[in-house]
């Protein structure tokens, strides 16, 4: 089993070279709130990993600054062995060309047919005849099981085909990595599966690396070749779902048990009942 | 007294930290124009958002707005015996002052606020997001070809609202008023002139287009991404567009005309 407190987590005897994304000693704050304190974690090339956590964790502040949409505060974040805190703004777009994310809510773009959502990229990187941009797009639907629904509009589609469509355009310019910002919230038990079985096959037939943020437990073990669990801005546990299940940590318990009260509190931190209620607080 | 002097320094250091970062987008949104026209599709899409759509608001406004001021002016002309001025009375009201300000203050409600909230719920849901997660940037495809796009059509929009206002002056004056068709209109033709007044008012609705299409774009791209970010972004479109307009019309008037 592979349990490890804080920043003593990140090394796993992997080699380097094993790895696509090495994050090193991070730490970022919004405000006067830490969101990471020295957060250190490898993500394997070729697998899927997930990244659990409560949430208000700071889950999908750590695919941002993956992605370079926020710079930390202080830590290095290396993909491919280089920083990406350190890119300037036309290496971050070159960088940004050779992964894929999907967002919570697909983040489709509303005045775009599926068709066109899913060309988006293409078109606008590409300089390809029109003929293949169709073959491509094509192609990447009938992946996700949407080639019937080209001609729709976001406005038309479930929330699970949104995904879908989101998830085909992910893949249009074949990238090294997808990141899954909490791809099943929402979703019925149905196109949940499919999600699942998606995100699984995707990987594997593509030779890509996945991250995939989630707080389904369940549906993220059946997937995951590799797990982390970050609370209070550090990763308190790392190994195969099996792992986790079996830690006796008393956060991993209560966060894979999904127990109400434990180590993160029922109650948000308030002055005493009694006192309040007799308006004697300050 | 002191928190007074304290809301106005900090309203005015709002201010001005707001002017400049609207000075840096419109750099952004300029650098990005070369390469806009080379994608015509994108901006003519966007003429016709903000121009072909606002056309029925503009085109029935400019006709009542000149009936009313053809009616008003018969009344004062007539005690002066002057009625025949009427055409070019019309004429210079509208080409020069009415017709670049009402389309703008018009085009503020109509198109603006479609261009905030267009934006602002883009930026809301992610869109925006996800454009520069496929690396290509939301400043250059979504706003700069918008920009243009209200750049372009609100001069047109300018012309067809006094061209309408022209045909409600001259339904009101000479089809319900009876006033003289060939003084009406030959009067018009010897004191409008096409550099002072006609291309003077393109001018001025050209700087509305830019100042109206610019805060509409800014609005909706730096909005809080909540509903009420998006409605206080729309909200503030209209109100900073519509003092935009009144004082940069005051501003150009007193160029053009030399004088202040």
């Amino acid at each position: 089993m592979e349990a490890i407190e804080g920043a003593a987590a990140a090394p796993t005897g992997r080699s380097v070279d094993d790895n696509i994304i090495v994050i090193r000693d991070l730490h970022y704050s919004r405000g006067h709130r830490k969101i990471f304190d020295g957060l250190s974690l490898e993500i394997p090339k070729g697998r899927v990993t997930a990244i659990m956590g409560p949430s208000g964790t700071g889950k999908t502040t750590l695919l941002r600054l993956v992605t370079g949409q926020i710079l930390p505060d202080q830590g290095s974040i290396l993909v491919d062995g280089e920083d990406v805190v350190k890119m300037r703004r036309k290496e971050l777009y070159e960088y940004r060309k050779r992964i894929g994310m999907l967002f919570q809510n697909g983040a489709l773009l509303t005045d775009l047919s599926v068709y066109e959502n899913v060309a988006f990229p293409l078109r606008e990187h590409t300089r390809l005849p029109e003929r293949l941009v169709r073959h491509i797009v094509l192609t990447k639907l009938h992946a996700v099981g949407l080639r019937g629904a080209w001609r729709m509009m976001p406005s038309e589609l479930s929330g699970g085909m949104a995904r879908r469509v989101a998830l085909a355009r992910a893949i249009a310019m074949d990238p090294d990595l997808i990141l899954y910002d909490e791809p099943f919230v929402g979703l019925d038990p149905i196109s949940m599966g499919v999600i699942v079985r998606l995100i699984r096959r995707m990987n594997d037939a593509l030779g890509l690396t996945s991250i995939v943020v989630s707080h389904d437990v369940e549906e993220i073990s059946s997937i995951a070749d590799r797990t982390y669990l970050i609370s209070d801005g550090r990763v308190v546990a790392s190994g195969s779902p099996q792992d986790l299940q079996a830690n006796c940590s008393a956060v991993v318990m209560q966060f894979m048990n999904g127990m109400a009260d434990g180590p993160v509190p029922f109650h948000f931190p308030a002055p005493d009942y009694g006192e309040q209620l007799l308006g004697r607080e300050d | 007294m002191t928190k007074i002097l304290r809301d106005v320094v900090y309203s005015v250091q709002d201010f001005l930290q707001i002017f400049g970062a609207s000075q840096l987008f419109l750099m952004r949104i300029l650098a990005g124009c070369p390469a806009a026209f080379l994608r015509p599709r994108l901006i003519i899409k966007q003429i016709h958002d903000s121009g072909v759509l606002s056309l029925a608001i503009i085109g029935i406004s400019g006709f009542f707005v000149g009936m009313v001021l053809a009616l008003q002016a018969y009344n004062s002309l007539a005690r002066f015996g002057a009625t025949e001025s009427l055409g070019v009375l019309a004429a210079l009201a509208l080409t020069r002052e009415l017709g670049p300000v009402v389309t703008a203050l018009l085009f503020a409600g109509r198109a603006g606020t479609a261009l905030a909230s267009e934006i602002g719920l883009m930026r809301a849901t992610d869109q925006l997001s996800g454009m520069e997660l496929m690396a290509v940037d939301p400043v250059r495809r979504v706003v700069v070809p918008r920009f243009i796009g209200g750049v372009i059509a609100m001069p047109l929009l300018a012309a067809i609202f006094s061209a309408m206002g022209l045909f409600g002056a001259w339904l009101e004056g000479v089809v319900l008023l009876n006033v003289d068709e060939g003084a009406f209109w030959q009067q018009m033709r010897d004191q409008v002139d096409v550099y002072d007044d006609v291309l003077a008012g393109i001018l001025k609705s050209f700087v509305f287009g830019i100042a109206a299409s610019l805060l509409a774009v800014f609005e909706g791209y730096n909005s809080i991404p909540t509903a009420e970010g998006v409605s206080r972004a729309t909200t503030r479109t209209v109100v900073l567009t519509a003092l935009s307009v009144l004082v940069l019309n005051f501003m150009l008037t007193a160029m053009l005309i030399g004088e202040v």
